[in-house]
């Protein structure tokens, strides 16, 4: 039972890890000159459009841990309406910290917001997807110890390896070498998408290693 | 044990600044060839002599001088484009003529880094290098002991007069015959220093006793300075120089009727000016400078314009002392300009070439020991011979077409010689004393290897933070947005603290004690840049009773709100300092503030942030004075604003029309005295403790009282835009004391590093960088009517250092305020204080070893040094207060 989670894991990790090196190639045939690092804001639309599609298509497929219990359209349409508000509202939060840690308040605000849009897709919408609008959820996953299968414990790597990527992506920013990917936001996205494919690498892998010291607590 | 450990901590700390400064000894060679000007001067070498026995040159006395009388017009910070580019076009019309039609040769000078006034004009008249290390003794310039060309002038009998910047009065005493000299202490005075220079002009020019008249214009600087080099500005003052250049010009044509020999006019500038109107630094606008020599003796310019010819500042040296006929310096590394004497005969144009390749071959030899080998020597030794063999047929009478050809040759040889010999000289300018500076770095290195027995306590993401600063420091860039560095640390540091108070208000209380624990062990693993969001509550299971039993315990609701948003409070502060002062290299030039609110149009927005700040500063800093602390603060803080309406800085709101502008001498001493009254008060308190055992309270109020005596001084010495980053330090302060350490008990060791780092990040919140133009030297000078060195360093030191004196100064308070919980507390933050500091010292010392030919070794690594040299010195003072406060405690312990 477990193995067949463990490769159902590894089947959607490889899938959207894979995914976003399409995203870089795929529309260079649709759109005349399409680079990830010339037209680095088409890169982050398509980018975010298809890692949060694949997201919400995954776990509408998988249905990895959400309640089995029937639901009316109306309580649905409500979670839908909350999720949304969720993402909107940790797109602002993320947003607000990038500009503290000292991006150009209004320069840029474009370039700002969708680098913020990318952070949450790739930690947000996953919690969403997985989780669902639930903030105590996602308080007890993000605690030590608090996951309870391993669809948590990916989740939670590949948040922290997103949001470390995007942190250790600033650093090349001063240094004088002028090459393109030096420029605002490009290193940090890239650093992000870095952290985030890493992470969905990392988690089943770490999964495997540490396979024996999992025991999940039964809600 | 820890009491020891803070002894320790001081002693080593002590010794490193001694390494510290061994190292900078070593380092920063004082004056690598200078060689005492010993003997007067001899007569130079006789031409070469020719082959074979019989002939022999008759020309061994020193050539005489080519220009009768010679005016040296320096320009302060005249870049290359104020004269050849667009503006010089537009706003000097007469210079531009003369280039392009008259009889003027024009070049770009290439000034060697550091830019700076004093060292630059070391370089013009001695035609040496000089060390990196006079920018550092620029303010007190001593007397010039080299050999230079001032002094072979006054050897020589020449009469010379000079107007303009006192730095050369102070460099060359007793030279001139005739002298003014203007301070160019008030950088924002644009017409007086130049007045006071051209009023003399008039007359000088009518009179004919001088041979060298030289002029240094300030004005230019100082607008640079003020407004940078776009402002509107620049074009009447490149106007003014023109019509003076003009006014020159045309005076030496009209002697020159009957006199034997021509006049030259020289027009220079000693640096550039970058794009923000400052120099001290590397960039294209600082170090290329025009020069132009004009003189009826030459040629009248003919055919299109071409670019001017790229030569070194220090050619000017050899050059003028060709034209005057003078011994070329000792030292000079220049070589001789040679269409400056195109006019002459064969035979003389090789003679000088002759004396000047001689000059720097002698100067090789005495400092190579393989100088047989150098290239340019061996160029030097053909050439003379080849020269030999001219003046053979020279003086055989040969036929003049073969003798031109052959000279032409010759002087080809000549000047690849010095060409060569030229560039070997100045690459060995980078000479190290590298025993100093092993010896330096050996004690350097014993401190953290002494030390290293009790490192335990010190949290990861702080250990981490550390470890990447100090590796950052061995790239160049990372130096110059060092602030960057900081201000990312201080801002993830805030989203950890934010990440733990979370966890404290939530988690902590209303867990079960087990699960507790278990979270708290874990604390230290991912979450160092995790968010808000990442924050851990309990399971919806827990129940409802351990909230309601433990809730009680607890601080009241709304503190806690207070609590969870002080470090979001913290970071926006942050944010706004941060574009207070735009600072570091690559991005200096973005709008910024602190020049928003400098610009003379926003005077009444600053006097009212100025106010406000100062108010703010009285209303954090009196909580904990005693009642006549506090009268002596407000009437303090009273004062600075009185000092800076005095200096023209900001208004009273009654005073509309702008009154005249005095130094505010009286304000400034007022302050002083208020100043010295609370430190003394809180001094005496601080002995009164120790002599009679009271208790702590009194300590601690005589340490806040310090405290509030350096915040004082720091507000008077502050420019006013920078008066909210001393409210933003002590508003960050009082918080983090309040909401943040207190309720999570930080161990003393995480304090201390959380005092450092905020205390760096503060240091460039000031708009310091590491780049040396960025001292705000004008607090030197704050209350003195004229320059008195010591003063002047400790007050400067003080204003540049604020930021981290004013954080370590609060850490030994908040450390002392703790006594009661942790006795050792004192001690051991002395010891993690000093850690801190010297660590990345000695590391940076070592990085800097190996770096030393780099290409920005001068202009990056070595101002980058001298901070950390300096800021050594200080957190030694610093542990050396905090081990005398421990002295206290522990023989009260004893008692």
């Amino acid at each position: 039972m477990r193995d067949a989670e463990a490769r159902r894991l590894w089947a959607a990790n490889l899938l959207r890890a894979a995914a976003v090196p399409l995203t870089a190639v795929v529309p260079a045939f649709f759109m005349d000159g399409f680079t990830v690092l010339g037209t680095h804001l088409a890169w982050l639309c398509v980018c975010v459009l298809c890692v949060g599609t694949l997201n919400v298509g995954l776990c509408l497929v998988l249905k990895p841990s959400l309640p089995p219990k029937r639901s009316s359209v109306a309580t649905k349409i409500s979670r839908f309406l909350k999720c949304c508000i969720y993402f909107f509202m940790s797109c602002i939060l993320f947003h607000a910290i990038i500009v503290l840690y000292g991006a150009p308040l209004i320069e840029s605000v474009t370039e700002t917001f969708l680098f913020a849009v990318l952070l949450s897709t790739f930690t947000t919408l996953q919690c969403l997807c997985m989780l669902g609008p639930n903030i105590q959820a996602w308080i007890r996953v993000f605690s030590k110890n608090g996951a309870t299968s391993i669809w948590e414990n990916s989740l939670q790597i590949t948040t922290t390896c997103s949001i470390l990527g995007a942190w250790f992506g600033a650093f090349p920013i001063p240094l004088d070498w002028d090459r393109p990917w030096q420029v605002w936001p490009i290193s940090c996205s890239l650093g992000a998408t870095f952290g985030y494919v890493a992470g969905l690498i990392i988690a089943p892998l770490w999964i495997h290693w540490n396979w024996k010291q999992l025991t999940y607590k039964s809600r | 044990m820890r009491l020891r450990s803070g002894v320790l901590a001081a002693g080593c700390l002590l010794l490193q600044a001694m390494g510290v400064a061994i190292f900078l000894r070593g380092f920063f060679p004082m004056a690598v060839r200078a060689r005492p000007r010993g003997e007067p001067p001899g007569d130079g070498p006789a031409e070469p002599a020719p082959p074979g026995s019989g002939a022999v040159s008759n020309w061994s006395a020193m050539p005489p001088p080519l220009f009768r009388k010679v005016v040296l017009v320096l320009i302060d910070a005249l870049r290359e484009d104020f004269v050849f580019g667009p503006k010089g076009k537009q706003f000097m019309p007469y210079a531009t003529q003369v280039i392009e039609k008259g009889t003027s040769y024009s070049f770009v000078a290439e000034a060697k880094p550091p830019t700076v006034t004093m060292p630059r004009i070391k370089a013009l008249m001695t035609g040496s290098i000089p060390g990196f290390i006079d920018v550092v003794v620029n303010l007190n310039s001593p007397a010039l002991l080299d050999d230079n060309l001032i002094w072979q002038a006054k050897t020589a009998g020449k009469r010379i007069i000079f107007y303009g910047d006192d730095t050369w009065v102070k460099l060359f005493p007793k030279h001139f015959v005739e002298y003014d000299g203007t301070t160019s202490f008030f950088v924002s005075d644009f017409t007086e220093v130049d007045d006071n220079v051209t009023r003399h002009l008039d007359r000088v020019l009518k009179r004919e006793d001088w041979d060298l008249l030289i002029l240094h214009y300030l004005g230019l600087d100082h607008i640079g300075h003020v407004t940078g080099p776009n402002s509107p500005q620049v074009g009447p003052k490149l106007r003014e120089m023109d019509n003076i250049l003009k006014k020159i010009h045309i005076s030496l044509l009209s002697k020159e009727g009957e006199a034997s020999l021509p006049s030259l006019l020289v027009v220079c500038g000693d640096h550039g000016m970058s794009e923000t109107g400052s120099h001290g630094g590397s960039s294209e606008g600082e170090v290329h400078t025009p020069l132009l020599f004009i003189s009826s003796a030459f040629e009248k310019r003919s055919g299109p314009l071409t670019q001017p010819e790229l030569v070194q500042q220090t050619d000017l040296a050899s050059t003028l002392a060709v034209g005057l006929g003078l011994p070329i310096s000792r030292n000079s590394v220049g070589t001789l300009i040679l269409p400056v004497v195109g006019g002459k005969t064969m035979r003389e144009q090789l003679r000088f070439l002759h004396l000047n390749g001689f000059q720097l071959s002698r100067l090789l030899e005495e400092n190579t020991p393989a100088y047989e080998k150098d290239p340019g020597y061996e160029q030097f030794k053909i050439a003379e011979k080849s020269h030999g063999n001219w003046i053979k047929l020279y003086l055989e009478g040969n036929n003049s077409e073969i003798l031109m050809n052959l000279g032409k040759k010759v002087l080809k040889q000549y000047l690849e010689a010095l060409k060569t010999l030229s560039a070997s000289l100045s690459k060995q300018v980078a000479q190290y004393d590298m025993y100093s500076m092993m010896v330096g770095t050996v004690i350097v290195m014993e401190n953290p290897v002494v030390s290293s027995s009790s490192w335990s306590e010190v949290d990861v993401l702080m250990l981490a933070g550390t470890i990447g600063h100090v590796l950052s420091l061995g790239a160049s860039s990372f130096i110059e947005e060092e602030h960057q560095t900081w201000y990312f640390l201080i801002n993830t540091l805030c989203l950890a603290l934010c990440q733990e108070l979370c966890r404290n208000h939530f988690l902590l209380k209303e867990c079960d004690p087990q699960h507790g624990i278990s979270l708290k062990q874990n604390f230290d693993g991912i979450g160092e840049a995790s968010d808000c969001k990442n924050i851990d509550v309990p399971t919806s299971g827990n129940s409802k009773l351990d909230k309601v039993a433990s809730s009680a315990e607890f601080i009241k609701g709304s503190d806690k709100w207070i609590s969870l948003a002080s470090p979001w409070i913290i970071l926006i502060c942050c944010r706004l300092l941060r574009s207070l002062n735009q600072t570091g290299v690559q991005w200096a030039h973005r709008p910024d503030f602190g020049h928003w609110l400098t610009s003379s149009e926003h005077k009444s927005e600053l006097s009212f942030l100025a106010a406000v700040s100062l108010v703010m500063i009285f209303f954090l800093v009196q909580r904990r004075c005693s009642l006549v602390s506090k009268i002596a603060m407000a009437l303090g803080l009273l004062g600075v604003y009185s000092y800076r309406a005095a200096i023209g800085n900001v208004v009273f709101p009654w005073q509309h029309d702008s009154k005249d502008i005095s130094k505010g001498i009286t304000e400034a001493r007022f302050v002083y005295v208020f100043v010295l009254g609370i430190v003394f008060t809180g001094t005496k308190d601080l002995l009164k403790s120790q002599v009679i055992s009271a208790d702590s309270s009194v300590k601690s109020t005589g340490l806040w009282e310090v405290y509030s005596g350096l915040v004082l001084l720091a507000a008077l010495l502050f420019r006013p835009h920078n008066l909210p980053v001393l409210v933003f330090c002590l508003l960050i302060q009082t918080m983090m004391t309040k909401y943040i350490w207190r309720p999570l008990k930080c161990d003393v060791a995480q304090i201390t590093i959380m005092h450092y780092w905020f205390g760096q990040a503060f240091f460039y919140f000031q708009g310091n960088s590491n780049g040396i133009a960025t001292v705000d030297v004008s607090a030197g000078f704050v209350g003195l009517e004229s320059y008195v060195e010591i003063p002047a360093i400790f007050l400067t030191a003080f204003a540049t250092y604020a930021g981290p004196l004013l954080w370590a100064i609060h850490l030994l308070c908040y450390l002392s305020s703790e006594v009661s919980r942790n006795a050792a507390a004192v001690g051991h933050g002395c010891f993690c204080y000093a850690l801190m500091r010297s660590i990345p010292v000695a590391i940076y010392i070592l990085l800097v070893t190996g770096l030393r030919y780099h290409l920005f070794i001068w202009s990056v690594f070595s101002p980058k040094l001298l901070y950390e040299g300096v800021h050594v010195f200080i957190t030694a003072a610093i542990c050396l207060f905090f081990t005398a406060m421990d002295q206290n405690h522990s023989q009260k312990v004893q008692d």
